[in-house]
């Protein structure tokens, strides 16, 4: 069962290292990473001892570079036929689905766990409370996860890879703002409170913000998994009915 | 073997596929002809499990393609319409990345590749990435992946498409060879490879069979050239495989 799945993981995870994908990717995640943290942030001048000002840029450095990842995902394999070769393996379309989508996550993953110094940075400066920090980069792994189920959905529907990149950012951006304090502020004003609540519910800002503040609650992880579940159901339905037409 | 029942398959409106039923013994070599968008390829992607048909059934060594994709893929090879493969890894990555595929691990895997390398005249250009080799070694590693398992059953779509006249008979001759105890089913619209290879020929036109015969049998009512185009001019209405 699990056997092809480690098979698709692996020749993935090569084929980002075969290309500049990977190293364009690791090298701006970290560098923007880097400059929202430390220049926009200030990090520094605010002399707290926690890395708030570290995870709040992440669900928007995603935005942009996830959908970035994942566009390729399905998009390249039908633009050049392997789709056809890697389907037509003794291997079931779930199989195929989640050895791509772990190796895409893996893959963000290793760059988000090269983010690593400015963990040390605190550490150094101060004496950061570590509860925070360990939920804090739970959520934002999860985060990352749901972004790249979006993506893998996005690049499932289409051959184009621009397409499917920003249908993945339009809807990441959704997800996004629709539980985002300044924009919630607004929707208060002009819709009931329980519709707000409701919409803010499917937000990916909410839960992370509950993980960022140290609160690991199951309830945010359930979230989150059950996000990426339904947007990988998605992606088999999708390439299902690319069989049927 | 190979049983394919009243296969249909529309794609909206247009019916690319209509009623086809035949069935493959081993020992047999199967040509499968037809003009461009007569429904050769799509007959193939259903009877590979790769497209689902409207209706009917394909069995692959008695496994329902539908029902049970995975184990009729496992004693299936496959060499799609231009031979896709991963452009960035090398041949010999490639063939191991089949070969683990297939549950191939360690000194077996690597004695299949090994084997299968020399078996298609790869052995020079294993190092090399695949999206640097001309089309005739391209052709060759897709066609390698498809052998490797040594498979039952054999479905090539256009096998000799664009290669050059010695590439078409290194490749005549892997398919003559393996012919013995093998399901054999290929498309071409190369008719002289028909009369090469082939025990059988199925000429099929605007997704119906219009003839299913021995290439010596076809011969009898004149050249292959004029019973094909006989056959297949007054039924095709065009159309694509995709």
């Amino acid at each position: 069962m699990s056997s092809p799945v480690c098979t698709i993981l692996k020749r993935e995870w090569r084929s980002y290292f075969n290309s500049p994908v990977a190293y364009v990717f690791i090298v701006i995640f970290l560098a923007l990473a880097g400059f929202f943290t430390f220049n926009v942030s200030r990090f520094y001048e605010a002399g707290q001892a926690t890395l708030d000002r570290f995870f709040f840029w992440h669900p928007w450095i995603y935005l942009i570079l996830v959908p970035a990842v994942a566009m390729r995902l399905w998009a390249e394999e039908r633009r050049t036929g392997t789709l056809e070769l890697l389907l037509t393996f003794p291997v079931t379309t779930a199989q195929a689905i989640a050895g791509k989508f772990l190796a895409a996550w893996l893959f963000v993953l290793m760059a988000l766990a090269l983010t690593f110094p400015v963990v040390a940075t605190a550490f150094y400066l101060g004496s950061p409370d570590p509860g925070p920090i360990v939920t804090g980069y739970i959520g934002s792994a999860l985060l990352a996860g749901a972004y790249l189920a979006v993506g893998s959905l996005t690049s499932a529907l289409t051959r184009n890879q621009v397409i499917s990149f920003i249908l993945a950012a339009v809807i990441g951006l959704f997800l996004l703002l629709a539980g985002f304090p300044p924009v919630t502020d607004v929707l208060y004003q002009i819709a009931p409170a329980w519709a707000v609540e409701i919409v803010a519910g499917f937000s990916f800002s909410a839960h992370f913000e509950q993980m960022q503040r140290g609160v690991l609650d199951v309830r945010d992880v359930l979230y989150f998994a059950s996000a990426i579940a339904f947007m990988l159901l998605a992606t088999h339905v999708t390439l299902d009915n690319r069989r049927t037409k | 073997m190979i049983k394919v029942s009243n296969l249909v398959k529309n794609f909206g409106r247009r019916e690319a596929v209509r009623d086809v039923s035949f069935e493959v013994k081993p020992g047999e070599v199967l040509g499968f002809l037809g003009p461009n968008g007569a429904g050769k390829t799509t007959t193939m992607r259903m009877v590979t499990g790769y497209l689902a048909p409207t209706s009917g059934r394909a069995w692959i060594q008695g496994f329902d393609v539908t029902e049970k994709p995975v184990e009729a893929r496992r004693h299936l090879g496959y060499l799609p319409e231009n031979a896709p493969s991963y452009g960035d890894m090398t041949v010999e990555e490639f063939l191991a990345f089949a070969a683990a595929m297939r549950g191939y691990r360690g000194k077996e895997a690597r004695q299949r590749v090994h084997d299968t390398l020399e078996k298609c005249i790869l052995t020079t250009v294993r190092n090399q990435p695949i999206e640097t080799l001309s089309k005739g070694y391209r052709q060759r590693t897709c066609f390698a992946q498809a052998i490797l398992h040594d498979p039952p059953v054999l479905i090539l779509d256009e096998p000799t498409e664009g290669l050059d006249p010695n590439q078409k008979f290194v490749v005549r001759n892997m398919i003559r060879e393996m012919a013995k105890n093998k399901v054999i089913v290929f498309s071409t619209h190369i008719l002289e490879e028909v009369e090469a290879i082939c025990t059988r020929a199925i000429i099929i036109s605007a997704g119906q069979i219009v003839a299913d015969s021995t290439p010596a049998e076809l011969r009898k009512q004149g050249s292959l050239d004029q019973v094909f185009r006989w056959l297949t001019t007054s039924a095709d209405v065009g159309g694509s495989a995709r």
